[in-house]
């Protein structure tokens, strides 16, 4: 086929080119990764979807502004290499970002072949350029400055703070990115799991930051074993605090603190970074029962429920308190989560937390609601039906309705100023109350996306080499709130 | 703390060597770690959490002692389960892939305004007591300490105890040493002569801080107790620690774990310490098993 055909066939295509997967039944006890991503020849046939619009609609949707066309355009022509590299030009994770930004808030919400039929798969073929990159061996430094000798301290490894320490070691600058646990990538390493994002890529990740020079100091609980004040002492002379989003929210609910309930965090932090589901090779206990209830309606949620499937559960619930399509997940993970025979419990609210008579839970009683007026964020509210209670028989309990500010970094940095959530206060540029002391991603804007946390780490860096080149004059933020 | 970056999830590379190993009972061991930027700041009460190796569980330990000049941690542990006991077989000069911290609030519960205090100490509750139980002293205020164990040679710490103490009270459950009973008699006795005390510290295992607890409420003298819950992270991000403390969730990891005993729903925390015990008993066999014990 010719350009000319493929570009006929790819306008006749009103659906995305299908990704091959796992099937339910067998990776709904498997840890494996569902998608397997396109081959090649997939790749080219739906990267001719796209019609290269003048006026690039997806490009604004995309937080990183990715040349879209342009790395889709590289794919046509099969030279996966300029694909790639168009890519890596704005985003440094895209192996990351292709598997799990929430494209259909996103590039994919704005592709006008999304019109009439199904948007361009942006998301798999920017996944496909990555993988491709991978399989070719060990990945081309890009172009880094010679050293300038000022230091710059990153405090969180997650995605936020490792593409601020990328960008600004590229800059010259001699970067330490501070980690409170014993390895990186943050959310993508202990909460996203494996069936979603293969721990492979976040390590690859921070061996090629380490490559381009970035240096990574882990077990360092910043606010602790360090402060601020003592890291300028030791002449660093920016920071970027990109912490998370890391206090789980519990209900409130009586019998929350029994035996079988968990915070979703806890849950996938036994499960991921501590590999609890492979007992015969590690120490860190878990428990699932055999009938689970997760609450909640988020991603949190769905890789929670995915998890107690994969480690046993023969039943798992999620019960959410609003209808399917309020459902903030990614619609993927809804729809593999359906698949894998997870039942959704829409409409519903826990009140109550049943216990066994011995500590363990026996049951979660339960009230279905329905939709009211709009509220203050235009979606309608949920309201309890009187009388409608009812008990879900279950004995284990999940709890993913969401993170706060953790407040161990705050607490122990006077004067920088945090909304009344405890969320760090910070400009448009990442500045907060602190001279010097830059801030972004969840721990500013509350839980977000992978992608959002990127986009501010890149501003971040952005705004740190002006302020330390002297181009950014005086600081003056002072968000008073 | 620091980590050839590239090679940052391979083991092996870590200066958090044990400089000196004590066994202290057959089960209850000392060492001293090294871990120059833990030692640098860690204060008493203060805890660490420690990875044997890259499949090990994170275990948190309080700071018994520190030396900031040499750059060392010590802790005092008992064995109770594969962790403690694999790091209980590690020998001076072998290392450890992890050793966080400082983790936990450190409280200064006196102020140096020298006042009257109540120390009770239960088994290897005795060992977060000692750093305790020094720092009143160095404020000037007067310590009485109470500590128990079940028969004489599982006692710990009685000379150091003894040093940093105005008084110190001894029990045993068997009568093989000091009184024979439980700390809380002598509390009783304690409080029954004069309630003017700041405040009753008590560290030990769950029962005895629930027992201590109850039973000073009456008194009117506020109690402390350092909550010694299950956890993941120590930092607050799991929420594996949590205690019910007058109805609120709270982080024994980031809001303790000392603190006010008067509400802390005890039977709710025994009861999470158990949620476990299927599975730690799993990995002991496995572990014995490996090393042919
Ligand atoms: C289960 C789950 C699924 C998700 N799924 C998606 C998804 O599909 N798509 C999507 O776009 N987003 C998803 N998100 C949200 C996304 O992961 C986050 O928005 C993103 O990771 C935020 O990045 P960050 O860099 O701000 O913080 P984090 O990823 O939270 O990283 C913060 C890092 O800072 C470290 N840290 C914290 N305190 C300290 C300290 N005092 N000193 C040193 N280090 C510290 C932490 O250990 C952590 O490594 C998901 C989140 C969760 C929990
Ligand atoms: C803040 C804090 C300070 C502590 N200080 C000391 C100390 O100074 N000396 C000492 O001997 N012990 C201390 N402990 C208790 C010690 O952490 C446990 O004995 C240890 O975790 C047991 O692990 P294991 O694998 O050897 O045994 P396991 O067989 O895994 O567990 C035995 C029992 O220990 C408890 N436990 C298990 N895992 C954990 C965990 N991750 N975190 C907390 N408790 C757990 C459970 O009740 C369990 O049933 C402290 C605990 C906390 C939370
Ligand atoms: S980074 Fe995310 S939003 Fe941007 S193009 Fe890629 S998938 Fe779309
Ligand atoms: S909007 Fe869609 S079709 Fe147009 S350039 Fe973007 S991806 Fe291609
Ligand atoms: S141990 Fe995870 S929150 Fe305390």
């Amino acid at each position: 086929m010719d350009d000319k055909a493929r570009k006929l066939a790819g306008i006749k295509q009103k659906e995305k080119t299908p990704m091959p997967e796992q099937k339910a039944k067998i990776r709904a006890h498997n840890f494996k990764e569902v998608p397997y991503g396109y081959t090649a020849e997939m790749a080219i046939e739906e990267a001719w979807r796209c019609t290269q619009c003048k006026n690039q609609p997806c490009v604004a949707g995309c937080p990183v502004e990715i040349d879209i066309p342009g790395f889709i355009a590289a794919i046509q022509q099969g030279d996966f290499r300029e694909g790639i590299n168009v890519i890596k030009r704005t985003n440094a994770l895209p192996a990351v970002c292709g598997r799990v930004c929430p494209q259909e808030e996103q590039c994919e919400k704005f592709c006008i072949r999304g019109i009439k039929g199904e948007p361009v798969a942006i998301g798999r073929l920017e996944r496909f350029a990555a993988d491709w990159e991978a399989e070719q061996g060990e990945a081309d430094l890009p172009e880094i400055a010679p050293s300038n000798g000022k230091k710059v301290a990153v405090i969180g490894a997650g995605p936020g703070g490792m593409t601020c320490g990328g960008d600004l070691v590229a800059m010259g600058y001699d970067v330490t990115v501070f980690e409170a646990f014993h390895d990186s990538g943050g959310v993508l390493l202990y909460g996203i799991p494996e069936v979603r994002l293969p721990k492979d890529i976040v390590s690859r990740k921070t061996d090629y930051l380490a490559r381009m020079g970035v240096k990574f100091e882990y077990n360092m609980v910043v606010g602790n074993v360090l402060t601020i004040e003592e890291m300028r002492e030791q002449g660093f002379e920016a920071f970027f605090v990109a912490t998370g989003a890391g206090l789980p929210w519990f209900m409130n609910l009586k019998g929350e603190g029994l035996n079988g309930v968990y915070s979703a965090n806890e849950f996938l932090t036994r499960a991921n970074l501590m590999k609890a589901y492979d007992p015969k090779n590690y120490d860190t206990p878990t428990w699932v029962g055999s009938k689970t209830a997760v609450v909640g309606g988020g991603n949190v949620a769905m890789d929670s429920a995915r998890t107690a499937m994969r480690l046993g559960s023969e039943h798992v619930y999620i019960v959410y308190r609003r209808a399917l399509e309020q459902m903030p997940a990614r619609n993927e993970e809804i729809h593999h989560a359906q698949e894998e025979g997870i039942e959704f419990l829409l409409l519903q609210n826990p009140l109550e937390i049943l216990d066994d008579g011995e500590g363990w839970v026996s049951g979660m009683r339960c009230i279905r609601m329905e939709l009211g007026e709009p509220d203050a964020s235009g979606r309608r509210r949920p309201v309890p039906i009187e009388g409608s209670e009812f008990v879900l028989e279950v004995d284990g309990v999940v709890i993913a309705i969401g993170n706060g500010a953790n407040p161990l970094f705050i607490d122990a940095t006077p004067g920088l100023k945090v909304n009344k959530w405890g969320n760090i206060l910070a400009d448009d540029k990442g500045r907060t109350s602190l001279k010097g002391v830059f801030a972004g991603g969840d721990i500013v804007i509350g839980a977000a996306t992978v992608i959002e946390a990127m986009g501010a780490g890149k501003i971040a860096a952005r705004a740190i080499d002006e302020y330390l080149s002297g181009k950014a004059g005086d600081w003056s933020p002072e968000l008073g709130e | 703390m620091r980590r050839i970056p590239v090679t940052h999830n391979s083991g092996g590379l870590s200066l958090f060597k044990i400089v000196k190993k004590v066994v202290l009972r057959h089960d209850i061991k000392q060492m001293d770690i090294l871990a120059p930027l833990v030692a640098r700041k860690i204060k008493p009460g203060q805890f660490i959490m420690f990875r044997v190796d890259e499949s090990g569980e994170r275990i948190p330990l309080t700071m018994v002692d520190h030396d900031p000049e040499k750059g060392t941690v010590r802790i005092i542990f008992q064995e109770v389960g594969k962790s403690t006991r694999q790091l209980g077989d590690m020998n001076e000069g072998d290392s450890v892939l992890d050793f966080i911290g400082p983790l936990g609030k450190y409280h200064k519960m006196t102020g140096g305004k020298h006042g009257r205090i109540i120390g009770v100490g239960g088994g290897i509750g005795i060992a977060p007591l000692l750093p305790k139980v020094r720092e009143f002293q160095a404020d000037g205020d007067e310590i009485i300490s109470i500590i128990g164990a079940r028969s004489k040679d599982l006692l710990i710490l009685e000379d150091e105890m003894k040093a940093a103490s105005s008084e110190l009270n001894i029990c045993t459950d068997d009568g093989s040493y000091g009184h024979k009973g439980f700390v809380t008699e002598i509390l009783k006795q304690k409080l029954d002569e004069s309630t003017n005390y700041d405040f009753v510290l008590a560290i030990g295992p769950p029962i005895m801080m629930k027992v201590v607890r109850d039973l000073v409420k009456p008194y009117g003298v506020p109690c402390y107790v350092s909550l010694n819950t299950i956890m993941v992270d120590g930092t607050g991000m799991c929420g594996s620690c949590r205690v019910s403390v007058g109805g609120k969730v709270k982080f024994a990891c980031i809001d303790g774990p000392e603190m006010r005993g008067e509400e802390i729903d005890f039977a709710e925390m025994m009861s999470r310490q158990t949620r476990y015990v299927a599975e730690e008993k799993t990995s002991m066999e496995r572990y014995l098993a490996k090393e042919g014990k």
